[in-house]
């Protein structure tokens, strides 16, 4: 327990902002997962007597254009674009890792052609990159996983090669070579573990850009289809009832919006309780 | 009236006191030499002096710094500035990072006529010209149109003396103002100091832990040990019978060339860190004289022969 | 300098080729034939065969490669599968919207966001710090496409002062540079103040507070000269940011613009439009990083002296 207290994420909860994103994420996580029993209404059962109800004590955030209750789809939404883009991140950051890693160990004319192609991709903004490859796989979860998959790993790639080339020539690292260890041993013992502070914590900011990205493709009617409830697609379909219902596409940007400023806070409070603010860049 | 006395001095940085009671003096025609090893407060004498402290979250807690009959530390910043630059000059350590990297010369010079002096442009730029040739820089108009990473070292700390020279001040205080130099440098600069203090009649306040450099041009000096004043007496009389052990040490490192920072090889062990400052004199640690007094009792401020001294059992003819 | 620029120009050829080639290659892979759009429901394989030959697409994707790049060189990027229009056409249409309305947002974003950076980093760890700070956290993580409509709900429906979509006249610009403008504020805002507070310390500063300057002097016309080099820089680098808030932005308020153009085109699987919409920002994202080098040397003598 006092491990726990005294660890980071510990000590980031103990500040004042760290503490309430750290509790929001926590709640809209065990909100997402117990959603069914928190409320009484399903989130595909449509009811058109009860279209457009504005928000009201039976339905706390209205109703959407199929009568559907908003809090509840929201709930359910929330499964879809936090697990989206947490896995999403996950695979961005594996494959990130292991590309960076490779380049800034391997260096020479493997690490220009991994920097220069990633260069490329990192000048690219996200979502013209998540746009083309939803083109390319299809619209719907696998394709827009893929797709902030691609769109970040230039970032991942580009800090975790900066903190490889940063420790690689340090002395440890010289004299477990001197010891006779092998690549792998030096590059999984001595090198990732060195950069794992910094790249997990920029893969936790990440997420939370990665939510937007997903609602962004959900907008466009590239992400999750009907009906799975997703926030981005909720927005999509609320659009055409701005003028009527405004109260559609108000709730779940206020849901991505307040969840994406949670991870933010939190991220922060993990930088300063890490002390690793100048090794976030990567540039 | 003294120039500038400094009295009982205390500094707080954050919850940290890093000064503690330092005290000293100089007149006009004098060198004061501030010695002693990196972390022993030398550089922040010297903002606390010019008035700098706030500017890296420092505050002066106690004491006083009296220049020409005006207590520094009880004025406002607005009203301290005009004596910054204009009666009170700063040369900074490293003359490297001392200039603008991305303004040209002239400018930076001219600021101090045009601004301590009220001169116009055209004025402002042959006072500086004027000032810069009196310190023997080649051509100095070209030097004027050029950026500082295109100057060597010297040459840039030159630039910087001439700066402090522009506002014609009554006082410099320069902080190590060699030691980023080449050795060769070093003894141009120092005596290009030294002449300025005797021709002017200015006083000028040395920082430096190179007591070669003190034993040649110092009048007065005062020894500082991780925070504290640990001895101040005039030149001669401190080396002749340094009274505090520090002081000894310091002396016993002169022949070695100039010394390391940080390093004292005299005697073994390091200045300790602000946070890990030890009960009793400071030094004990470290001193070969130290007794179970010194570990309980902050030695007293007591007068030997021609100055000051901080010690249970000074040395010398005490 | 003059020569630094154009040695850079030159240099870009090579990577304009491989973003060419990468571009082709990727729109090839997109599934969908664009031919099926264009056969009337119950053609047989005849006419199928007769549309695919006259678009050349039955030829192998090098040759076809081949023949778009030097008809590219040539200024003609082919003939639109949808609408049949030529693509150099609609480009250049939509190019003049998406440039003012870019250029504005990242005028507006480096405007404002130096600005509060400076005022934040000035009071430094006081209540206004953190108020700026808190409105940049804020605009940084709302999602562009719902700002956008949350403004057309306020500003066009609620008190009707600007058009709720088109562009017809500046004031329909108002509302979709602010849109992307504010995204980009928080962006320039953050990196102007560490970069203002990392200046700040620089021994150089010490000595210019010791030579009596006002301290508001020193902070404007020192401290902020080195904090706008990397603000510029990374201005510069993430132009990309403001395109991407542009796509998105364009169709949230149906602007006639390269997003809008490059969305429709990707639904309808019309290649040549995607190929001239990609390769156009890609340019952009080029341009713009050249475009930072260049003022990064304008401002730093010691880059110029580098660079000699």
């Amino acid at each position: 327990m006092t491990a726990l207290a005294d660890s980071p994420v510990g000590r980031t909860l103990r500040t004042p902002k760290g503490a309430i994103a750290g509790g929001w994420i926590v709640l809209l996580i065990l909100l997402a997962v117990f959603a069914p029993l928190l409320t009484p209404y399903e989130y595909d059962v449509q009811n058109l007597p009860g279209a457009f109800a504005p928000p009201s004590a039976q339905h706390w955030f209205g109703t959407d254009e199929f009568g559907r209750d908003l809090l509840t789809r929201i709930l359910y939404g929330a499964r879809t674009s936090l697990s989206v883009s947490a896995i999403a991140i996950g695979l961005s950051v594996s494959a990130g890792m292991v590309l960076g890693a490779a380049a800034g160990y391997i260096g020479g004319r493997f690490d220009r052609i991994v920097t220069s192609i990633v260069d490329l991709t990192w000048s690219f903004p996200e979502i013209l990159v998540a746009l083309i490859l939803v083109a390319i796989i299809g619209p719907g979860i696998t394709g827009t996983l893929v797709a902030i998959g691609v769109a970040y790993l230039a970032q991942f790639t580009r800090l975790t090669r900066a903190q490889i080339m940063a420790i690689k020539g340090e002395t440890f690292v010289e004299a477990a070579r001197s010891l006779g260890a092998t690549d792998t041993h030096i590059l999984l013992r001595h090198l990732i573990p060195n950069a794992l502070a910094p790249v997990l914590v920029s893969a936790m900011l990440a997420t939370g850009d990665a939510i937007i990205l997903e609602a962004t493709l959900g907008f466009f009617g590239l992400g999750a289809q009907p009906p799975t409830p997703s926030w981005g697609g909720m927005m999509s379909s609320g659009t055409a009832q701005l003028f009527k219902a405004p109260w559609i596409i108000l709730f779940p940007g206020l849901a991505v919006a307040i969840t994406v400023i949670a991870i933010n806070l939190f991220g922060d409070a993990l930088i300063r309780a890490l002390d690793i603010r100048s090794r976030m860049r990567s540039a | 009236m003294t120039l500038l006395s400094v009295e009982n001095l205390s500094v707080g940085i954050g919850q940290v006191r890093p000064l503690d009671g330092i005290s000293f003096a100089v007149d006009r025609g004098e060198i004061l030499a501030l010695v002693g090893e990196s972390g022993s407060g030398k550089s922040l004498t010297a903002l606390a002096v010019t008035g700098l402290l706030p500017l890296i979250g420092g505050r002066v807690t106690g004491g006083s710094v009296t220049f020409d009959g005006v207590d520094l530390t009880k004025l406002t910043e607005a009203r301290l500035r005009p004596y910054r630059g204009k009666r009170i000059a700063f040369i900074t350590q490293n003359p490297m990072t001392a200039l603008d990297p991305v303004q040209k010369i002239g400018p930076q010079v001219d600021v101090m006529a045009r601004l301590h002096l009220g001169l116009d442009a055209r004025a402002a730029r042959a006072r500086s010209i004027e000032t810069l040739t009196q310190l023997r820089i080649p051509d100095a108009a070209a030097i004027c149109q050029s950026y500082p990473h295109q100057l060597s070292g010297g040459m840039k700390q030159r630039i910087v003396i001439a700066m402090a020279l522009v506002g014609a001040p009554d006082l410099i205080v320069a902080d190590e103002p060699t030691t980023a130099l080449d050795v060769t440098v070093q003894a141009q600069i120092v005596h290009l100091l030294a002449s300025l203090v005797k021709e002017r009649g200015l006083g000028l306040i040395l920082i430096t832990h190179d007591m070669g450099v003190v034993a040649q041009v110092a009048t007065h000096v005062a020894v500082l040990y991780a925070g504290r004043l640990a001895e101040s007496q005039p030149v001669d009389a401190l080396f002749a019978a340094p009274a505090h052990p520090y002081t000894t040490a310091l002396i016993d490192c002169i022949p070695r060339e100039a010394m390391a920072p940080g390093a004292l090889t005299g005697i073994p062990g390091a200045v300790p860190g602000v946070a890990q400052y030890p009960v009793g004199c400071r030094f004990h640690p470290r001193c070969g004289r130290a007794e179970a007094v010194c570990q309980n009792d902050v030695p007293a401020l007591r007068s030997v022969r021609s100055g000051t001294v901080a010690c249970h059992f000074p040395g010398g003819e005490a | 300098m003059l020569g630094y620029v154009l040695k850079r120009l030159v240099m870009l050829l090579p990577v304009f080729f491989a973003v060419s080639v990468v571009i082709f290659a990727i729109i090839h892979l997109i599934p969908g034939d664009p031919v099926d759009s264009l056969l009337k429901v119950g053609s047989g394989p005849e006419q199928r065969a007769i549309l695919t030959a006259r678009y050349g697409l039955d030829r192998p994707l090098p040759v076809q490669y081949a023949i778009w790049l030097g008809n590219l060189l040539t200024g003609d990027m082919g003939t639109a599968i949808v609408g049949r229009r030529p693509v150099a056409d609609l480009v250049m249409a939509a190019l003049p919207h998406s440039l003012a309305l870019g250029g504005l947002a990242l005028l507006f974003s480096t405007i404002m966001g130096i600005g509060l950076g400076v005022i934040a980093a000035l009071k430094r760890d006081t209540w206004v710090d953190q108020a700026i700070m808190g409105g940049v956290l804020i605009g940084s993580t709302l999602p562009g496409f719902w700002l956008g409509l949350l403004l057309i709900l306020a500003f066009s429906v609620h008190f009707a002062w600007f058009p709720v979509s088109g562009a017809r006249g500046w004031s329909s610009l108002v509302l979709p540079v602010l849109t992307i403008g504010l995204g980009g504020t928080a962006l320039v805002a953050r990196v102007t103040r560490v970069a203002m507070i990392e200046a700040s310390g620089r021994d150089f500063v010490l000595l210019l507070h010791a030579k009596g300057l006002h301290p508001l002097r020193i902070s404007l016309r020192h401290v902020l000269r080195h904090a706008l080099i990397p603000v510029v820089t990374i201005l510069a680098l993430r132009i990309g940011w403001v395109l991407g808030g542009a796509v998105t932005v364009e169709v949230v308020f149906a602007r006639p613009g390269l997003g809008t153009l490059l969305i429709k085109a990707l639904n309808q699987h019309d290649y040549p439009v995607v190929q001239a919409c990609l390769l156009m920002l890609a340019m952009a994202v080029m341009l713009g990083t050249l475009l930072g080098d260049i003022l990064q040397a304008a401002m730093d003598p010691r880059v110029r002296a580098a660079l000699a």
